[in-house]
């Protein structure tokens, strides 16, 4: 039986915006398969009453005093931008045409 | 001519401090060295010997104006591509940052500036640390100096091999599910992975930020220690970072002495099913260590065996995650889809993935997209976390009997380049042994531990101990470490096939 298929593999890698050649998406694919049948077997542990751990430390609202502390100029935090206009971001369209 | 690439840092530290050379010597050799055999190593990605000798240069006058002056200063040091370096590249191993100059230094790279260490350069790995072999480097692989045709393993190959080389005296590595330990093992050096929050994430490109932890590559357990000591501490850049001064690791590396120690074999990673030379070597390993004093217990950890599915849930979903920052929008790559005149923020990103990623990546940001969507949450990440759960407590049941835990670190020494690439899975098999510590938390360390009899290539012997109390990590290894010299006459480098350049003859 297939874990995961050719088209649930497009529409995740949609989600996660990855383009996928046709050929790549065929490969993935079944790669993804073979490893979500094995990740799987997680499922297998009796879990009821098991709590989950998301974290190694048992740390709770870390926070830095309020202060004020050198940081980046503009020139530095835009030094590495694709594309920069009047000391910004310079970002393509955000809005879909239809 | 005393040869300085062959020395270990500790002993680098004293012939600085005693005046015998000069940092810029030190560093100048080990360039000279780099350019002589990194082209048939690639350990590094970018060098930087301007910076390297000006960082030199600048403590030899501290030393000579009579400054106190830390205890490696003056040791230069090779720095995993993973970690923000100031004015210097830094990629991942990935095509989307290539060219991409950080405005500021992580928190571990400023401790080594401010320990007067100066950074050779930027070594190479597995794309965003995701690997066992460094072929998933966009950058191509590094080569293992004990077989060319082998993989130094990974993601952390660069730093395993710079250090294995000869080409610098110690390495800064990351480790989310072996990325030390494992190249350690395969290269013949020694790799620490410290207690999760031992060593500040600030500044290093994030894999699975619950699971990530930098720490030391070298070829002794003394220099483990005195890099531990300086990349260590409380940073408040960190909200993860433990508030708890660093565990007296260098005393321990110079103590080493076990008599009276309890060490647990895991019954489930002894070593059953692993190369049986490096089974054989384990064994050995454990039966030193009795015979310097400490007790073995054999302890079971019947949740490792879900470890693996486990972590390749728990990964891929916080990379998925992490990796979403890499949009095209602020830094890094920018390409726009083919054919589309006007395209979308949208369009673009995912057109930018595309081209900037390698397959590995991609795969890990499915998998883990997947593992998080609506619907699969429970019966994947929700899962693996309750089996991390398990994890920690069979590591804490363990810890009730035993001071520390030991297992071979790798299933197998360096395989061929090439052998796995086409084979995610039998990739992610070479993780089993060191994942369970990533998953708790704990600190685990891999020493050399001899040569396979199959092969003649090097094994590893890891160490566990529980969080916080890195030190016993040391304390074992050292001690190991002694007995293995004592054994062998020599540290197990020299036995290492001489690479083409002048400091071989």
């Amino acid at each position: 039986m297939s874990a995961l298929s050719r088209d649930e593999v497009a529409h995740v890698a949609m989600l996660a915006r990855i383009q996928l050649t046709d050929g790549e998406l065929d490969r993935l694919a079944g790669q993804l398969d073979q490893i979500v049948g094995f990740v799987a077997t997680v499922g297998e542990i009796a879990a009821a009453d098991i709590p989950p751990m998301s974290h190694p430390l048992p740390l709770e609202n870390v926070t830095r005093d309020d202060v004020v502390r050198p940081s980046l100029t503009p020139a530095e935090a835009l030094a590495a931008a694709p594309k920069v206009q009047a000391e910004r971001f310079a970002v393509p369209r955000i809005l879909d045409e239809d | 001519m005393t040869d300085y690439t062959r020395l270990t840092a500790a002993q680098l530290a004293d012939a600085l401090a005693s005046g015998e050379t000069t940092s810029v010597e030190v560093t100048q050799a080990h360039l000279d060295r780099i350019a002589e055999v990194d082209g048939a190593i690639h350990a590094f990605l970018q060098v930087d010997a301007e910076g390297a000798l000006a960082a030199a240069q600048g403590v030899d006058e501290a030393r000579a104006a009579g400054e106190p002056l830390g205890l490696l200063a003056g040791v230069p040091i090779a720095v995993k591509d993973i970690l923000a370096t100031r004015g210097l590249e830094t990629t991942a191993g990935s095509k989307i940052l290539a060219g991409w100059i950080p405005p500021y230094d992580a928190t571990v790279v400023t401790r080594l500036r401010a320990a007067g260490m100066p950074i050779l350069g930027k070594t190479n790995m597995d794309e965003f640390a995701m690997g066992s072999s460094t072929e998933h480097s966009a950058y191509g692989p590094t080569h293992n100096p004990w077989a060319l045709d082998r993989i130094p393993g990974g993601s952390g190959g660069g730093s395993a091999a710079a250090v294995a080389a000869f080409e610098a005296p110690l390495a800064i590595g990351t480790d989310t599910g072996g990325s030390i330990r494992q190249p350690a093992a395969v290269t013949g050096t020694v790799g620490t992975k410290p207690t999760y929050g031992g060593v500040s994430r600030y500044g290093i490109i994030a894999l699975a930020s619950s699971l990530d932890q930098a720490g030391p590559c070298t070829r002794s357990v003394l220099d483990a220690a005195l890099l531990h000591e300086v990349m260590g501490g409380h940073d408040l850049m960190d909200s993860t970072s433990i508030d708890a001064p660093v565990p007296p690791v260098v005393e321990a590396a110079r103590r080493g002495d076990v008599s009276g120690m309890k060490i647990g074999v895991i019954k489930e990673i002894s070593g059953e099913g692993f190369q049986p030379g490096i089974k054989r070597l384990f064994d050995e390993s454990v039966q030193l260590l009795v015979s310097r004093g400490a007790e073995v217990v054999e302890v079971t950890c019947p949740s490792f065996e879900k470890g693996l599915a486990a972590y390749y849930l728990i990964l891929p979903s916080e990379a998925s995650s992490n990796l979403a920052r890499f949009d095209a929008m602020r830094y890094g790559l920018r390409v726009g889809p083919e054919g589309v005149e006007h395209p979308s923020a949208e369009q673009v990103m995912a057109a930018t993935r595309e081209a900037g990623f390698g397959d590995e990546v991609k795969r890990r940001i499915i998998l883990g997209t997947y593992a998080l969507s609506a619907g699969y949450y429970d019966a994947y990440y929700g899962h693996a976390q309750k089996v991390r759960t398990l994890i920690a407590r069979d590591f804490a049941a363990a810890y009730e009997k035993v001071d520390v835990l030991v297992t071979p670190t790798a299933p197998t020494t360096a395989f061929k380049l090439g052998e796995k690439l086409d084979d995610p899975m039998a990739m992610y098999l070479n993780d089993v042994a060191t994942i369970p510590a990533n998953l708790a938390g704990i600190p685990g360390m891999s020493i050399p531990n001899g040569l396979a009899a199959e092969d003649g290539l090097p094994s590893g012997f890891q160490i566990l101990a529980p969080a916080t109390k890195d030190e016993r990590l040391y304390e074992v290894a050292a001690a190991l470490e002694a007995a293995l010299h004592d054994s062998w006459g020599a540290p197990i480098l020299a036995q290492a096939p001489a690479l083409a350049g002048k400091a071989d003859n």
